[in-house]
């Protein structure tokens, strides 16, 4: 473990990494030459995440995140802004820099049945990104392996090490994928819908586990979903993204108590908590569908959508962010 | 059987055959819908829920090992019918599936209109045009514009052809409709507005429903009653009421306490361990070894006991409150 890892007190607030103006657009191109248009996936985001914080991206399918998080991971090359990670600019790594940046982020990728090649067993599986980033001594690898099998409670290690995916149940998978992504002992790990392949009941488990290795061991973590019933307990802020763009943040009980962008509080609406009683009342549900992002509505992306909607304000100029209640953004003009 | 019941099933079996043995997917299932009833089963993946649904509608692969049980539809006795009598009597008409995933498995190359017509065009013999207006009225029910009748399945978003398909099962006024993880695979909103839209029919209609998913949460968005599935048994079937606010069995309380809620500040717990092989499945008790309450008469297999009214719960805990083998 390297150690800035350890939350020292007087980083505990200091930025680990930064989005600012960050937008990433894919080419739309016909048979490979005539161009359709961009898809804007992430269309302008800011943040500042600090160190040892955890943090959800929440929205709908097509939002954007799986985007936003492999522009963090420098998947993506930003089409314009910037992303700094401790101090430096993404974009100014090269060669060395830059794998020892990937060492440095964990990536639990959407998708936990996509991520493991099945032909690979456990040790292989944790062995490849240590072989990649220069550890040589095999036992020094093993020992390692075992520690991190152990870490994600698949104990005793000895039983899981020679299994194939195919031989684990979802919830052990995912394990062994976030084993993965900390074996490197990153400082920041981003996950990608860790969970929405699985059961309730392994889901739980699964980010309890998460959040527990989280503040073990300081880490920042940035954790992606669709679900916004699953964010209380596993993170401290929440963003909230609507076509390419975050509308919403706050602290997690803020926001899910006092939510003020329009489309969180359609969001929170939509969602219910099991009790007999839905059965017998219509949710109020906004009309239409998340909008194409190739492209996408003027202004505030959410005005078609909007029961709020005020002509000539919100379809003609972007809302700014707007502090409405304290650490508390919204990016909506009903707050002007 | 009460007078109200609509579908009656008792001991439904579904076992296949794999070159690794026999899986019980369906393992002695029983119970009953009320007309304009929703019945919802709720169950972790891999416990047999949608095999139920395949049983029910004679819809089975090749590979089956086993079929038994009684189902009575109404008055019709339907385990009684041939299989050919029972496509054309029973299937789509009175009895209809949305079955899993298959909003991407509509026709390419169809214009879903006439996707969605065509049930009635088939087993009805209406014409082309009677078929596509019916078409147009279920469209609007489930809340799809009609101008969509025109276009291709890849021009319509999830969202929409979740209600494509949807509309397609309710054409032709079915009784009873079972639909297998009808919303899973879809965004908030949309799952809420699915939803609204299955219990507008569910009152203008009175039409009954079964509704198959794993998720707790949005099922008691239609829920009346609730059967809980674990290694292709049912181990407690309670009044929605009754189970979501304090059900018997303990595996019930114990996945109720795993659900996140998202007002309320309760901590989700999860449930420790996984669900049996159905290679073979314990003797005993198939929950006993992840319950926190087992004694030593789980060893045995707990038949279900009944409760009260309509609630029953397959658990030695309630050999003393409850009667053996009472009626759903
Ligand atoms: N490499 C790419 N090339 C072109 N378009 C892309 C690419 N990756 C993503 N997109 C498009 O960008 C938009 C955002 O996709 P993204 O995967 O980031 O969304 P998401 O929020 O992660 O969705 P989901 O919840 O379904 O995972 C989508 O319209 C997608 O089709
Ligand atoms: N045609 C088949 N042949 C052999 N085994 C099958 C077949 N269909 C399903 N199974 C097995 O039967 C069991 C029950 O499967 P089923 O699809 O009914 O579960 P389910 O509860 O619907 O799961 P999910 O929530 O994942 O959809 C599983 O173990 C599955 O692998
Ligand atoms: S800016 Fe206007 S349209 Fe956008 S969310 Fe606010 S009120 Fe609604
Ligand atoms: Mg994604
Ligand atoms: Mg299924």
């Amino acid at each position: 473990m390297s150690p800035s890892a350890v939350p020292r007190p007087d980083d505990a607030q200091a930025p680990l990494i930064a989005a600012s103006d960050l937008h990433t657009w894919f080419e739309l191109r016909q048979w490979g030459f005539l161009r359709l248009g961009a898809v804007r996936a992430v269309d302008g985001v800011d943040f500042t995440l600090a160190h040892g914080e955890a943090v959800a991206f929440v929205g709908e399918s097509g939002c954007g995140k799986s985007s936003l998080a492999r522009t963090l991971l420098g998947l993506h090359r930003p089409t314009r802004g910037e992303v700094r990670f401790a101090g430096r600019s993404l974009g100014e790594l090269k060669g060395r820099a830059l794998k020892a940046y990937r060492a440095e982020v964990g990536y639990v990728q959407q998708d936990p049945y996509g991520a493991l090649p099945p032909f690979l067993d456990v040790r292989r599986l944790l062995a490849e990104p240590l072989i990649v980033h220069g550890v040589r001594d095999r036992a020094e690898r093993e020992r390692r392996i075992r520690a991190a099998l152990e870490e994600v409670r698949l104990s005793p290690a000895e039983e899981y090490l020679g299994k194939f995916p195919h031989m684990l149940s979802g919830g052990q998978q995912q394990r062994v994928v976030i084993a993965r992504a900390l074996i490197l002992a990153p400082r920041l790990v981003i996950a990608d819908e860790p969970v929405s392949m699985l059961d309730a009941s392994v889901r739980v488990e699964i980010l309890e586990l998460l959040r527990h290795i989280q503040c073990e061991r300081g880490l920042t973590l940035a954790f992606i979903t669709h679900d916004l019933s699953t964010v209380r307990h596993y993170a401290e802020r929440i963003f909230v993204m609507y076509a390419g763009r975050v509308v919403e943040s706050a602290p997690v009980d803020d926001l899910l108590d006092h939510p003020q962008h329009p489309y969180t509080q359609a969001l929170l609406a939509a969602i219910a908590d099991p009790d007999a009683a839905n059965a017998t009342r219509l949710r109020e549900v906004p009309a239409g569908e998340p909008p194409s992002l190739l492209h996408p509505p003027a202004a505030c992306r959410f005005h078609p959508r909007c029961p709020h909607f005020m002509a000539g304000v919100c379809d003609r100029h972007d809302p700014p962010d707007f502090e409405p209640r304290r650490r508390h953004r919204s990016a909506c003009w009903l707050h002007r | 059987m009460s007078a109200a019941t609509l579908l009656h099933v008792e001991d439904l079996v579904l076992h296949y055959r794999t070159r690794q043995g026999t899986v019980r997917a369906v393992d002695g299932v029983s119970f009953d819908v009320r007309r304009g009833e929703a019945l919802v089963v709720l169950g972790e993946s891999g416990c047999g829920k949608s095999s139920l649904a395949k049983a029910l509608m004679r819809l089975l692969p090749r590979n089956v090992a086993r079929t038994g049980g009684r189902v009575r539809l109404g008055d019709l006795d339907a385990t009684a019918l041939s299989d050919e009598r029972f496509r054309r009597e029973v299937q789509w008409t009175r009895l209809a599936l949305v079955m899993q995933a298959s909003m991407n498995a509509l026709n390419p190359v169809v214009r879903v209109g006439e996707q969605v017509a065509e049930p009635l065009r088939v087993q009805r013999r209406w014409s082309r045009r009677r078929a596509l207006a019916r078409a147009a009225e279920v469209f609007e029910l489930v809340g799809v514009a009609t101008d969509f009748l025109a276009r291709y399945p890849f021009e319509l978003s999830g969202g929409m052809r979740q209600r494509a398909v949807l509309a397609m099962a309710l054409v032709a006024e079915p009784e009873l409709v079972i639909l297998d993880e009808p919303t899973s695979a879809l965004d908030v909103l949309t799952q809420a507005s699915i939803m609204n839209a299955l219990k507008r029919i569910k009152r203008e209609l009175g039409t009954s429903f079964i509704l198959i998913t794993h998720d707790v949460a949005t099922s008691s968005e239609l829920a009346d009653r609730v059967a809980l599935m674990y290694a292709g048994q049912l181990v407690e079937v309670a009044d929605a009421g009754r189970f979501f606010a304090a059900p018997a069995h303990p595996y019930s309380q114990m996945l109720m306490a795993s659900v996140p809620r998202l007002h309320q500040r309760a901590r989700p717990e999860a449930i420790p361990g996984q669900p049996p092989s159905l290679f073979e499945p314990p003797a005993g008790c198939r929950y006993a070894e992840r319950c926190p309450y087992r004694f030593a008469r789980c060893a045995e297999h707990p038949p279900a006991f009944a409760l009260g009214e309509r609630h029953r719960a397959r658990c030695w805990l309630h050999a003393d409150d409850g009667e053996a083998g009472g009626a759903p």
